[in-house]
C-alpha cells in the first residue's frame, strides 16, 4: 500500500491576468474609448463623436435590456422585439405633433414636459401591446424555440402592416423640441444637446434597472429565475405572472427606445423597429443572452466604435458591428457576461 | 424508376400526388400551355423559388435551424452569374464559373457563419445571420462601382438563351403548337430543368442516412449527440450544402431575368416570402416547398388584383379599404403565417398525407 500524497497546500495569488479578467468586459469601454482617442487625435472630434457613441449605445440598451431579460427568464426569444420599437415612435412622435404648442415654444420645461408625455403615451401602449402579444403570440408556443422565431417573426410582420394602415406608408419627417435643438460648445467641441439628454435618459434606466433587480425582492426573484426557473417556481413564486411582468416592462421599454431613437434619427418609418432589431441583437449576443450589465456594455461598445469608424473609414462602419461581434464571441463564445446555463 | 428519381421519398397520399403531378406538368410544358410573356414568367419564377424553398426546407424543416440569410446566398448566386458575364462577356461558360464561385462562396460564408454560431447554441444562428444579411444588403447597395448599388446589374445571357435566337426553321417552321421557337423558350427549359436537377437533389439529400441523422438533432439534439453524432457537423453540414443549393437557384434566376439588383435577390422581402412558403406548403418535407412556391408566387402575382378590387368595392366604409389595398397583402399573410404556424405546423403537405 502507498502511502497517501502528503498534503501540501500552496497559497499562491491569483496572477493579475486571472484577476482582471471577470472585469475585462467592463474596462473594454474605456479601452476602446482610448484607442479611439489615439487614432482620431483630435479631442474635440473625439468628444464629439464619444459623446454620440455613448447617446446611441444608451438608446440601444434601453431597446434591447427588455429583450435579454426576456430571454433569459423565460428561454423565450422574441423577433417581433422591433415592433414594439416602431409602435413606441409612432404613438410618441403622434403624442409630440398634438403638443406643437409645447414643443414649439423656446423653454425647457414645457419641451420636457411634452416629451415625458409623450413617453408615458408611448410605453402605455407598448406595455399593453407587449401584454397582448405574450397572451396571443407568444404563451401558445413555450419552450420551441423554432416556432418562437417564426410566430414572433410573424407578428413583426402584421404589426408593421397595421403602423402602415393605420399612419399610412410614407415617413414621418419630425423636428426636435425647440430647446433640445442645436449643440452646445464644451472645450471646443460640439455636442448636440438631445445627445446628453439620450445619455442622461439611458444611464437613469440602467441604474433604475440595477437598482430594481439588486435591491428589491421582485428583482431578486427575477435573478433567481433567470439562473434556476424550476428551482424558484418550486419554492412557490408565480414565475409566469413574474414573467408576463417582464415582459410587459421590457415592452414598455422598447417603446421608451423607440420615441427616443426617432427623435435622434428625426424620422421615423414602420420599418424602423426591424432595422434596430439588428443592432439589439448584435448587442444582446455580445453582452450574453440573459444578462443586463452585459448587454449594457454591449450596447456602448457598439454605438462608440460604430462612431469611430463612421469617422475614421466611413465604409467600414457597416461591417464594424459584424466585426465586433465576431471577435468577441471568439473571445467568449457565450457572450461577455453569460448568464443563462445552456438550457 | 419514379421511386428512384424520388429517392423512395414518394408523395405518399393520393391528393397530394395528383396536384404534385399537375404542377409538374403545368411548370413542364408551360410555354406551350400558357403562351405568353406574363406567365412563362411567373412558371420560371415558380421554378426557381421551388428550389429555394426546398434548399430552405432542408435548413429549417429537417435541421430545425432558422437562418435569416439565405436571400443572402441567393444573392450570391446570382451576382455570381451577372458578374462573371459582365467582366468575361456573355456565354455558358461565365454562367458556370459564376454559378460555381457564387455556390462556392456561398458555401464557404455558410461554414464561417455556422461555425460561429451553431457551435454555441442553435438560436444564435438566426440572430447572427439576421445581422449578417442586412450588413451584406447594404454593403452590395454601397459598393456601386462593383454591383452597380440600387440600380443593379443588367447583363448579357448567352446568345441561345434569348429571344432574338430562333431555330427549327426547317423542321417546324419555326413554330410548335403555335409557340415560336426562340432562346426564350430554350432559357425557360434551361431553368425548368436546372430547377428539377437540384430539386432531386436534394430529395436525395434528405433521404439519405444524412438526412436521417438531421431529422433526429431536430427532433432531440441531446439524444443525437449522445448517440455519438457530431451534432454541430451535421448542422454546419446542412448550412453549407443549403446555401450553395440557395446559391444556384439564385444563379438561374440570375440568367432567367438578365439582371440582378438588390430588389430582387438581395431583400428582406424575399427571405419572409420564403418563410411563408415553407410553412404554408410544409416543413420537413420537400414537397412543401413545391405546394408553397407555386401557390404562394401564384398569390403575388394575381390575389394583388383580387384584393384591389375588393379595396374598392368597400371604399365606403372606414379602414376597411386600407386593410384590403393591395399594398396590405403581407398583412394578411402575416396572420396567415402565425395561424399557420398554430394549427398546421406540418402544412398542406402534412395535412393531406394524414388525410390521405
Amino acid at each position: 500500500m502507498t502511502a497517501a500524497p502528503e498534503h501540501a497546500p500552496k497559497m499562491a495569488e491569483a496572477s493579475l491576468r486571472d484577476r482582471i479578467a471577470p472585469h475585462m468586459p467592463v474596462l473594454l469601454v474605456p479601452l476602446i474609448a482610448i484607442a479611439g482617442f489615439i487614432a482620431i487625435q483630435n479631442p474635440s472630434s473625439w468628444l464629439t463623436l464619444t459623446v454620440s457613441g455613448l447617446a446611441m449605445g444608451m438608446m440601444i440598451f434601453i431597446m434591447a435590456s427588455g429583450l435579454t431579460l426576456v430571454f433569459g427568464l423565460m428561454d423565450v426569444i422574441n423577433f417581433g422585439h422591433g415592433a414594439f420599437v416602431s409602435v413606441g415612435a409612432f404613438v410618441g412622435i403622434s403624442v409630440l405633433m398634438l403638443l406643437g404648442h409645447m414643443t414649439e415654444a423656446p423653454s425647457l420645461m414645457l419641451n420636457l414636459g411634452a416629451i415625458l408625455l409623450a413617453v408615458i403615451g408611448a410605453m402605455l401602449a407598448t406595455g399593453l401591446m407587449g401584454w397582448a402579444f405574450e397572451k396571443v403570440i407568444v404563451e401558445p408556443v413555450y419552450g420551441h424555440h423554432l416556432k418562437q422565431i417564426l410566430v414572433t417573426m410573424g407578428g413583426l410582420i402584421v404589426v408593421e402592416q397595421l403602423i402602415i394602415v393605420l399612419w399610412g406608408p410614407e415617413e414621418i419627417y419630425i423636428l426636435r423640441p425647440e430647446a433640445l435643438k442645436g449643440a452646445i460648445t464644451f472645450a471646443g467641441a460640439a455636442i448636440e444637446k438631445y445627445r446628453l439628454v439620450a445619455v442622461g435618459v439611458g444611464l437613469v434606466v440602467f441604474l433604475a434597472m440595477r437598482w430594481v433587480l439588486r435591491r428589491t425582492k421582485i428583482g431578486l426573484i427575477v435573478r433567481a429565475g433567470v439562473e434556476n426557473g424550476e428551482m424558484v417556481q418550486a419554492l412557490g413564486y408565480r414565475l409566469r405572472l413574474v414573467f408576463v411582468g417582464v415582459f410587459i416592462a421590457g415592452s414598455a421599454l422598447a417603446g421608451l427606445g423607440g420615441v427616443m431613437w426617432g427623435l435622434y434619427q428625426e424620422v421615423i418609418t414602420a420599418h424602423m423597429g426591424n432595422h434596430a432589431m439588428i443592432l439589439i441583437f448584435i448587442v444582446v449576443i455580445i453582452g450574453g443572452l440573459g444578462s443586463v450589465e452585459g448587454c449594457f456594455i454591449g450596447a456602448l461598445l457598439v454605438g462608440l466604435l460604430q462612431n469611430y469608424i463612421a469617422f475614421l473609414e466611413p465604409k467600414a462602419a457597416l461591417i464594424s458591428n459584424i466585426a465586433l461581434m465576431v471577435a468577441i464571441l471568439m473571445w467568449r463564445p457565450m457572450g461577455m457576461i453569460p448568464v443563462v446555463k445552456a438550457k | 424508376m419514379i421511386r428512384t428519381l424520388l429517392s423512395g421519398d414518394t408523395p405518399r397520399s393520393l391528393p397530394l400526388a395528383l396536384i404534385l403531378g399537375v404542377i409538374l406538368i403545368s411548370l413542364a410544358l408551360a410555354p406551350f400551355l400558357f403562351p405568353g410573356v406574363r406567365t412563362v414568367d411567373t412558371a420560371a419564377r415558380i421554378c426557381v423559388f421551388i428550389v429555394l424553398v426546398a434548399s430552405y426546407d432542408l435548413l429549417l424543416g429537417y435541421g430545425g435551424i432558422v437562418s435569416f440569410a439565405h436571400t443572402m446566398f441567393f444573392g450570391i448566386g446570382a451576382y455570381g452569374v451577372a458578374l462573371a458575364s459582365t467582366h468575361m462577356g456573355r456565354g455558358f461558360d461565365s454562367i458556370a464559373v459564376g454559378a460555381l464561385a457564387g455556390a462556392g462562396l456561398a458555401a464557404a460564408l455558410a461554414l464561417v457563419i455556422g461555425l460561429f454560431s451553431l457551435r454555441v447554441r442553435a438560436i444564435f444562428f438566426a440572430m447572427i445571420t439576421l445581422a449578417v444579411a442586412s450588413a451584406v444588403a447594404v454593403l452590395v447597395s454601397q459598393l456601386s462601382s462593383l454591383t452597380g448599388g440600387e440600380d443593379g446589374l443588367t447583363f448579357k445571357t448567352p446568345r441561345e438563351l434569348g429571344p432574338a435566337f430562333k431555330f427549327g426553321k426547317e423542321a417546324f417552321d419555326g413554330v410548335l403548337f403555335g409557340v415560336k421557337l426562340n432562346g426564350k423558350l430554350l432559357a425557360y427549359y434551361f431553368i425548368f430543368f436546372g430547377a428539377l436537377v437540384l430539386f432531386l437533389g436534394l430529395l436525395r439529400v434528405v433521404n439519405s442516412p444524412f438526412g436521417r441523422v438531421l431529422q433526429a438533432i431536430r427532433e432531440n439534439d441531446f439524444r443525437a449527440e449522445a448517440i455519438g453524432y457530431r451534432v454541430v457537423y451535421y448542422r454546419v453540414a446542412a448550412t453549407c450544402l443549403s446555401a450553395a443549393v440557395a446559391a444556384l437557384a439564385g444563379s438561374l434566376y440570375a440568367v432567367w431575368l438578365r439582371y440582378v439588383g438588390p430588389d430582387t435577390s438581395l431583400s428582406m422581402e424575399i427571405m419572409i416570402d420564403i418563410l411563408l412558403m415553407v410553412v404554408i406548403g410544409g416543413m420537413g418535407t420537400m414537397y412543401g416547398a413545391v405546394i408553397g412556391a407555386t401557390l404562394f408566387v401564384l398569390a403575388q402575382n394575381y390575389l394583388q388584383n383580387l384584393m384591389g378590387a375588393a379595396s374598392e368595392l368597400t371604399s365606403g366604409l372606414p379602414l376597411v379599404p386600407e386593410l384590403l389595398n393591395a399594398d396590405r397583402w403581407l398583412l394578411w399573410l402575416g396572420v396567415l403565417f402565425i395561424l399557420s404556424v398554430y394549427f398546421f405546423p406540418t402544412g398542406i403537405v402534412g395535412r393531406l398525407r394524414n388525410n390521405g
